[in-house]
């Protein structure tokens, strides 16, 4: 990809790394600490991995305390931290720079406690998502968000990104989810947000800390809702011969009064990608699938998927399955949710995250496959229905500098695309260095301002997770006025 | 001040702001008794932005200036078969002041949900998009009107229940659900505190999707404007389900049979529910009244009750239950600071916060009305008012003294 700016380091850091290493050593214990080349290698990149960037050092702290002792030493000296869970943001999110030390939560990973009558969950955040549920399941209880990276990302990742999924058209994305926090700010003050309560005092301070990409503190602990899992939960697939039949049928069944707990679309070439590594038994002869998932008991499924295979009707599927067995569904979303990976087996691929208005999916598409055509590339389509977020999947050679900066351009433009026709830049994934320099496409200058002063209230000396989120030049201008 | 539309409103802050003179915000006024009494040199109402000029039923999403009134919203919603699911709760009647005048900016701006929170968010969990002027004077966007939007900070999260003191909102965007076909709601009758609570845990245990579940003490039930439970005289222990028809028969068969131990409720049907649950949206159990006031609480379901009895060791009180326990609206008698002590030292104890909603000026004067935080929080929310509204223009002291 072509080459990205970041903030020039800061050298009077770089001359004293050796120092800085002892300190960390001194302060987090010689086990957590990791500064040799081949170990730092490993945490260069993150699930954008296009991008690289040696950090200083990483630190993977056991303790909350390890955690305030660290960053108040990172504060004195004026050291850069980047945040870290599993490093699977598709943003650069966890992207390190070369004068930072990583500070990655992935040893803190502990079940505090389990309350179910009260339906929470006190976790470390460098627990995995799955996990959560894991912890749970045995009671027939789960964690609603799931991202489709749900095995290995962390919830601090997923707090930090306010991480959707799947079925979130149900139940809600990551900030729907949470109750408390336990946060380490940049000065090493530790506070703690919210609890086992419902809703949090004052200033909601939690809903701006989700989702501040890893700029606002570090967050060892939350608290996160739980809920009872259905009875049972059925998919049923329904195929269309074009994309504004498809599209249609989800705004009829929506406008029916009908919220199915899942609604998932797949153009052609991502069906055909995904059935040849899932065996899920896509149809393959249509243009645009439907996944459609509904809960309830058996008789509750039957009466639902029935009434939706009424509403489909007149939008003429030309062909339709529901699951006939648990194992058929797990199936289903396997297709589903390995699709970025069963991608990734036959090409690179960039992986896109806008949002638009459903009623204008038809549309979008088509002038997407102008846009990567125009760039003479391939694109594969996956598109949260019921929520508008959509996954275009640009098809590229990452060994040809050529392929690699037209698909960054197509992106580009695609994402710009989903700004003008009322949607936004980022979904669920996150700006990261990613969309960084297209933010004033969405935004006015003022409304970066206002947000650029609320990361400065968090963070003052814009030492958390440097040259994110925030056009490099505004963050500049931040960092003279503070 | 009575702005029409942002470029309007700014031009009138403008002068406030050379002038260090600070602005009440108010919609319909309905709220106005809530919060600490602070004087302003002029007031401002969102009342003649009013409109709502995005709905599309299909995308679930609705955009409406400010000072569209509530009842508008959710009339125009109904006429399509959909609804605000977080059910808004109307604070005026219970505050002495009018009953059914909220616009829909104050709902965001206060975060005011009802019962079926505990299945559908809080109205925060249900904004997509603001269009806000703060105390600078700059007018500014953030979310917008999709439902997944995780693009820069989250600011529709960080104003939601700021109740106008960081900035005025012009104008909101969120999401709307359909509402269910029918509902049904069991009742138990005379049950105590702490039993009515583990009937409401107990069901929101259960896969049945328990979407309201409160539980009222003897003396408030007798207050209900529904007959037929007034006239058990009882303490009531509600629980709603909603769904479409046929699974409303399974489901409060089901609910019933796992917690027959608790014996056996009287079962309200879809318009009987309406009507109970659409009392408790203007809190009918708690209606204006000089000689107490009205707290809220909110705490950890199972911790409701003994935060109540703590409570009752130092003072009379009547307590309504919400959120399967987790909010509680207590009445004690009125008194030079309403309790405040006793009441926070119960909460303190068994986590959570407390709020005064009503009482005599003078006594929200002196009392900290909303909760007092830790000092590093504090100094957050401080830096928010700063960057919002450095000059002190919009409500201050509403929420905290010091700024
Ligand atoms: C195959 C694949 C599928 C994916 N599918 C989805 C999907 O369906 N939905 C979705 O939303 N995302 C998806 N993602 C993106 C990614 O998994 C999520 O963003 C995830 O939440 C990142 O978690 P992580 O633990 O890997 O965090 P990281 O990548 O390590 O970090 C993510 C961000 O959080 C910050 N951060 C990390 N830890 C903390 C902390 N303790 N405190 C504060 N900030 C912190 C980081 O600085 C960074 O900005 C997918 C990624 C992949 C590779
Ligand atoms: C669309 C949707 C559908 C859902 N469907 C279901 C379902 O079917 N069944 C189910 O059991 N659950 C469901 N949930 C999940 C459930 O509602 C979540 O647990 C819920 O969103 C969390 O809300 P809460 O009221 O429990 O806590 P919340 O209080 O909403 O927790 C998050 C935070 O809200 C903020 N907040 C609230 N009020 C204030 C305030 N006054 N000032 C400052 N901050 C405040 C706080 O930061 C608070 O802690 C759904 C959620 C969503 C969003």
């Amino acid at each position: 990809m072509t080459h990205l700016q970041m903030p020039t380091p800061d050298a009077s850091v770089l001359g004293r790394s050796q120092q800085i290493i002892k300190d960390l050593t001194a302060l987090a214990g010689a086990e957590a600490v990791i500064a040799d080349e081949e170990g730092r290698r490993t945490f260069e990149t993150d699930g954008l991995t296009a991008y690289r960037c040696m950090p200083l050092a990483v630190v993977l702290p056991t303790t909350t305390e390890e955690v305030s002792r660290i960053l108040k030493y990172c504060h004195r000296e004026g050291i850069k931290v980047v945040a870290r869970g599993a490093g699977t943001s598709l943003c650069g999110g966890a992207l390190p720079v070369e004068d930072a030390v990583v500070v990655g939560v992935s040893r803190m990973n502990r079940v505090l406690e389990i309350d179910y009558d009260n339906r929470f969950i006190r976790v470390e955040t460098g627990i995995t998502n799955l996990g959560i549920s894991g912890a749970v399941s045995a009671e027939g209880f789960f964690y609603a968000p799931d991202p489709s990276s749900q095995l290995a990302c962390t919830l601090a990742g997923n707090l930090g990104m306010n991480s959707g999924g799947a079925h979130c058209l149900k139940y809600g994305v990551t900030t729907n989810n949470v109750l408390g926090l336990k946060v380490v700010l940049m000065d090493g003050e530790v506070i703690e947000l919210g609890g086992g309560h419902l809703d949090a005092e004052g200033y909601d301070l939690m809903g701006l800390m989700i989702g501040s990409e890893g700029q606002f503190g570090i967050v060892t602990e939350a608290t996160v809702r739980i809920l009872k899992a259905a009875e049972g939960a059925r998919p049923m697939l329904m195929g269309f011969g074009s994309s504004e039949a498809a599209g249609a049928c989800v705004a009829g069944i929506i406008g029916a009064g009908i919220v199915p707990v899942a609604m998932e679309f797949m153009d052609k070439p991502a069906i055909e990608v995904c059935e040849a590594f899932a065996k899920a038994g896509y149809p393959l002869d249509v243009e645009a699938l439907l996944i459609i998932e509904v809960e309830g008991s058996d008789d509750e499924i039957s009466e639902m998927l029935g009434r939706i295979q009424a509403i489909a009707e007149p939008f003429g599927p030309t062909s339709i399955l529901i699951s006939q067995s648990a194992e058929q569904s797990a199936k289903i979303w396997k297709g589903r949710k390995s699709a970025f990976g069963a991608i990734g087996r036959i090409s690179d691929y960039y992986c896109m995250d806008g949002t638009i208005p459903l009623s204008r999916l038809p549309d979008v598409l088509r002038r997407i496959g102008e846009i990567c055509e125009g760039h003479g590339l391939k694109v594969a389509n996956i598109f949260h229905a019921g929520d508008g977020n959509l996954h275009p999947l640009i098809l590229y050679d990452a060994n040809d500098p050529s392929s690699s900066e037209r698909a960054e351009l197509a992106g580009a433009d695609i994402l710009r695309l989903c700004v003008e026709v009322g949607g936004c830049l980022t979904g669920e994934h996150g700006v990261g260095v990613e969309k960084r320099d297209l933010m004033n496409d969405q935004f006015s200058a003022t409304d970066l301002t206002v947000q650029i002063r609320v990361k400065t209230v968090f963070d003052p000396k814009w030492l958390l997770n440097p040259g994110k989120v925030f056009p490099l030049n505004d963050t500049q201008q931040a960092k003279d006025v503070a | 001040m009575r702005p029409a539309a942002g470029w309007e409103l700014q031009n009138m802050l403008l002068p406030m702001i050379d002038r260090q003179m600070s602005v009440e915000i108010v919609g319909s006024g309905s709220k106005r008794a809530i919060g600490r009494p602070f004087q302003a040199a002029a007031q401002l109402t969102t009342a003649a932005m009013q409109g709502i000029w995005l709905y599309e039923p299909t995308e679930l999403v609705m955009s409406a200036q400010a000072g569209t009134p509530l009842a508008q919203v959710e009339a125009t919603l109904a006429s399509n078969g959909q609804m605000l699911s977080f059910e808004p709760i109307d604070l005026g009647p219970t505050t002495g002041g009018p009953r059914g005048t909220q616009t829909i900016g104050s709902i965001f701006a206060s975060n005011s949900s009802g019962s079926r929170r505990i299945t559908a968010g809080a109205a925060r969990d249900n904004l997509l998009g603001i269009e806000a002027v703060n105390g600078r004077a700059e007018l500014f966007h953030a979310g917008g009107r999709v439902m997944k939007n995780v693009t820069g900070v989250d600011l529709c999260r960080g104003l939601a229940g700021s109740w106008g003191t960081l900035a005025v909102l012009t104008a909101v965007t969120f999401k709307v659900l359909p509402w269910p076909e029918a509902a049904a709601t069991l009742v138990y009758f005379g049950l105590p505190d702490d039993i009515g609570t583990e009937v409401m845990c107990a069901a929101m245990r259960l896969p049945y999707e328990v979407s309201g579940a409160v539980h009222l003490s003897q003396a408030l039930a007798r207050r209900l404007e529904h007959e037929g439970l007034r006239r058990q005289g009882r303490s009531i222990t509600a629980l709603r389900i909603e769904n479409f028809r046929s699974s409303i028969g399974y489901r409060s068969e089901a609910l019933k049979d796992a917690l027959k131990v608790y014996g056996d409720p009287a079962v309200l049907d879809t318009t009987d529910s309406l009507s109970f649950w659409g009392e408790l949206r203007h809190l009918s159990v708690m209606p204006y009244n000089r000689d107490t006031c009205l707290w809220r609480i909110s705490t950890a379901p199972t911790a409701g009750p003994k935060v109540v009895a703590a409570i009752k060791r130092h003072m009379p009180a009547e307590a309504y239950y919400d959120w399967s326990g987790g909010l509680i609206w207590v009445e004690v008698p009125a008194s030079a600071d309403a309790g405040a002590s006793d009441i926070r030292r119960a909460v303190a104890v068994n986590g959570g916060h407390a709020t005064l909603i009503r009482a005599e000026p003078e006594v929200r004067a002196s009392v900290e009305v909303f909760q007092p935080q830790a000092p590093a929080v504090e100094k957050l929310m401080r830096g928010l008012k700063d960057a919002f509204d450095p000059y002190r223009v919009l409500n201050p002291g509403r929420m905290y003294a010091s700024f």
